[in-house]
């Protein structure tokens, strides 16, 4: 066993940096840790496999949610026990996740958390919609 | 409750922070302000990322090298990120996170059809 890994042959270094960037740049602005985009980094510039650039992805997400959950304290927007509740059950719920895409076919999983997320974007759109038409009638009226 | 659950299943599927799922649930269902809700998903982020990291860190599946040169810059985004954020509307971080959604789940869906 060993925790600490060394010595991968990153072939393109620029692309991790710009995707890592990128990443907190997101974290920052709604919230993501940024997986989505530093794991197909990580397989692409690090040569790394799926299990490892997942693996990586997740320590390198650590400091960064860390600084970003700071800096948004001392704005005033972090709900610390909400965001621990959340937190905690997560870790759960990542358990049972682990276990369902065992159970489960993969492209059932990808077909049902793609049609959730697809529900749950246009619910927000609806929502700014809605914010909108409220705002302008509140304008007019 | 079901939020947290929901995200972790999420991550614990396809290896994300699960912040895609927590954010506009926190919005959604929990009527907080999309500041307030992308805020506490990041802390929420910390808990699992970091537990994450320490299992799979115990069966030597990370790269420190490569960790650091992607966590490194993504602090200094996660600064420029927060700070930005303060000052765009509120109503564009939820836009920005539907498009996310919309570009995540076709993503999914055409690994589904594959």
């Amino acid at each position: 066993m060993s925790s600490a890994v060394l010595a991968t042959s990153i072939d393109h270094p620029t692309l991790l940096v710009v995707a890592g960037f990128l990443a907190g740049v997101l974290g920052g602005l709604v919230g993501i840790g940024g997986g989505i985009l530093a794991v197909p980094a990580l397989v692409y510039a690090a040569g790394l496999g799926q299990r490892e650039a997942i693996a990586t992805s997740l320590a390198a997400i650590v400091p960064m949610s860390i600084v970003g959950t700071y800096r948004q304290h001392r704005y005033g927007n972090v709900k610390v026990r909400e965001g621990l509740t959340v937190g905690v059950l997560g870790i759960a719920g990542a358990a049972a996740g682990a276990t369902l895409a065992d159970l489960l076919p993969d492209r059932l999983l990808r077909l049902g958390f793609g049609l959730l997320m697809l529900l749950i974007a246009a619910q927000l759109l609806h929502g700014v919609r809605k914010a909108r038409v409220a705002e302008a009638g509140a304008r007019t009226g | 409750m079901l939020i947290g659950t929901l995200a972790g299943v999420y991550s614990g599927l396809f290896g994300v922070g699960g912040g895609a799922v927590m954010v506009p649930l926190l919005i959604l269902w929990r009527g907080m302000d999309p500041r307030a809700a992308a805020a506490t998903s990041l802390a929420a982020i910390i808990v699992i990322a970091a537990a994450g990291a320490a299992t799979h860190a115990a069966y030597g599946n990370v790269h420190w090298d490569a960790a650091a040169m992607v966590a490194a810059p993504a602090v200094f985004g996660a600064v420029l990120g927060t700070a930005l954020q303060q000052r765009v509307r509120r109503e564009w971080v939820s836009i920005g996170l539907a498009v996310l959604l919309i570009v995540g789940a076709v993503d999914l869906l055409r690994g589904a059809f594959a």
